[in-house]
């Protein structure tokens, strides 16, 4: 589009020597500049992929990585029939721990990124106005956003703390509580108190794509809903929600496939809790805790197949343009 | 202003508060208790009564903290350097060249940034012990390219993209090969955006905890994250709060200096890394 003129190689350099035309000059250039990346992606992301998906098929462990044996679908699913004619399912689809992890990743994903688009929304709104201190604001909720995960996890793991915690404390003082709470100990409220820290660190980032959306909004649009008297929560969501959509699903989509991989919120703030083991959590106990490689490995494997599919969904859906219309 | 007028400024006004109140007391109070030793550790309070240092003189003295932090600093500068000298040249091809299969490598490098990270730790596994680095820095250095890389280079293609193109045609014209191109008209133009890129995959790499703990196994190679995570007290059943929220503020605070010093910046590289440019 733009160096239209550059590609199609009307304009040769003076030094015509070179037998080359100038557009198989440049091919030629960028295939040297891509090989070390390619290179580099192969090895440390589609290599460790495929041996991840063949460990899954063997019953390599830990300790002898080179001496698994191809077992097939059993780390999956298997069967045997005893001798009463009762049948035994086993593997991954058979464990109810594993469809446990499931839920509880789907069930987080889904319940903190709609919580973060809100909020999100709500936040960039509110920058989205000119007043005093904006700035200042806008660097305040940046905060959370770059204080380190383990950090924040940390830290509220503290807060929540049963006994000595400033959460209990000042609820009990308020008189929302009437004893203290063992927040992220307690199998009703681990996944609600991963689900909080969660959304006070990354609404700061929905908050700021969105607010990249709106401020792209050109300003006559509002003056002539004010004009026509249109009522402030009706131009929300007539004229400003269809205009930020774009970035907003993006926003969404890059916070849905890094809640489906949760791993280091959740084994600092409420480890070993059977409410919130999530699918990293439980892949990465069996393949270097229980000495379950192989298992392991293919949990990794189906939350790798679960993202593919979503993300799939999602491009074949059409719902967003992520490789750049300008390609063409 | 009628009095509607003010209760609607007050109100948002509040909203705001409330909003910036969220955002900086967990920090806030993590700098209070750091400063809290012995009994006063079981006392809440909410406005600073004590300032005993002797959390962070008892983190900075330990046997590893300082190596720890020693440990990140070079994991992350060596994977982000290494990262941004691999994606200048490869972000030039990916927006300047036109080529067969350029958006399906584009998605490619996309897809990659989206992996789950479980996905490839058991075969990085294997790599690291296979290549005999597994528990030191390479390990990490390594494995961290996996994000950094095709983050520098997605970001950095949109910069590129958006780059004037009359420069690179009057340089062709005067003969540039595409490497005199990438090296002296591109990069002068491009250090605002390699410092952004750079700066938002250093705290990426700064803030990794998985590989970190997966692919180190003693106290000396540990990184920050691994070795706050695990900080234990003097006995198993007691959770030394006062020096991990001492270690917590000191890697903390560069991070935030970081943050709000180059503000604006991140904001647009955040975004164009998130949303298409």
């Amino acid at each position: 589009m733009s160096n239209f003129s550059l590609e199609n190689g009307t304009k040769r350099s003076h030094k015509t020597s070179n037998s080359l035309s100038l557009q198989q000059q440049r091919v030629r250039a960028a295939f040297w500049f891509l090989a070390p990346m390619i290179v580099m992606l192969f090895c440390v992301a589609a290599w460790p992929l495929l041996r991840t998906i063949y460990f899954s098929f063997t019953d390599t462990s830990l300790t002898s990585l080179y001496e698994g044996e191809w077992v097939w679908f059993k780390n999956y699913l298997s069967y045997r029939e005893l001798s009463s004619g009762r049948v035994i399912w086993r593997g991954t689809l058979a464990d109810p721990a594993w469809w446990n992890a499931v839920w509880n990743t789907v069930r987080f994903s889904f319940v903190s990124v709609s919580i973060e688009a809100v909020l999100g929304m709500l936040v960039a709104l509110m920058l989205n106005v000119e007043f005093k201190g904006r700035g200042l604001v806008r660097a305040a909720i940046l905060i959370p956003w770059a204080i380190p995960t383990i950090v924040s996890a940390k830290m509220w793991g503290w807060m929540l703390n049963d006994q000595f915690g400033i959460i209990n404390d000042a609820l009990l003082k308020i008189g929302l509580i009437d004893h203290k709470i063992a927040w992220t100990a307690s199998i009703d409220t681990a996944m609600m108190s991963v689900l909080v820290v969660d959304v006070w660190k990354t609404t700061p980032f929905m908050a700021l794509l969105c607010l990249a959306g709106l401020q792209m909004i050109p300003k006559d649009v509002y003056e002539a809903a004010k004009v026509d008297g249109v009522h402030p929560i009706k131009v929300f969501f007539k004229v400003t929600l269809p205009l930020v959509r774009p970035a907003l699903m993006v926003a969404v989509i890059f916070r849905i496939l890094d809640a489906l991989r949760i791993f280091d919120l959740i084994y600092v703030l409420t480890p070993n809790s059977k409410a919130t083991k999530t699918m990293s959590i439980i892949s990465r106990e069996n393949l270097f805790e229980f000495d379950k490689f192989a298992y392991g490995s293919a949990q990794s494997t189906l939350l790798f197949a679960i993202i593919a599919i979503f993300v799939a969904a999602y491009i074949w859906l059409g719902k967003v343009d992520l490789g750049g219309k300008d390609e063409q | 202003m009628t009095s509607m007028d003010y209760v609607k400024k007050i109100s948002f006004y509040f909203a705001v508060f409330v909003v910036v109140f969220i955002a900086i007391f967990p920090f806030y109070y993590a700098i209070l208790t750091s400063l809290k030793t012995g009994t006063d550790l079981f006392r809440v309070n909410y406005f600073p009564d004590s300032f005993d240092f002797s959390n962070y003189a008892s983190v900075l003295g330990g046997r590893t903290f300082l190596r720890n932090i020693a440990n990140s600093v070079f994991v992350a500068s060596t994977t982000v350097i290494f990262a941004l000298f691999l994606a200048v040249t490869a972000s030039y091809a990916l927006a300047r060249v036109k080529f067969k299969g350029r958006g399906l490598l584009l998605m490619t490098i996309l897809g990659v940034s989206m992996f789950p990270q479980i996905a490839v730790l058991a075969g990085l596994f294997e790599l690291i012990r296979y290549l005999g680095i597994y528990n030191t820095p390479w390990a990490l250095i390594l494995s961290y390219t996996i994000f950094t890389l095709p983050f520098t280079v997605w970001v950095l293609t949109t910069f590129m993209r958006g780059l004037p193109v009359e420069i690179e045609e009057a340089a062709i014209i005067d003969g540039a090969t595409p490497w005199d191109i990438i090296t002296k008209v591109f990069m002068p133009l491009m250090w605002p955006a390699l410092v952004t890129t750079g700066l938002l995959a250093f705290i990426g790499a700064w803030n990794e905890f998985l590989f970190a703990l997966t692919f180190t196994s003693s106290e000396i190679t540990r990184t920050v994250p691994v070795a706050i995570a695990l900080l234990s007290g003097t006995s198993q059943y007691e959770t030394p709060w006062g020096t991990i929220m001492a270690a917590s503020v000191i890697v903390t605070v560069p991070l935030i200096a970081l943050v709000l010093i180059f503000q604006r910046k991140i904001v647009s590289g955040l975004t164009a890394g998130g949303v298409k440019g």
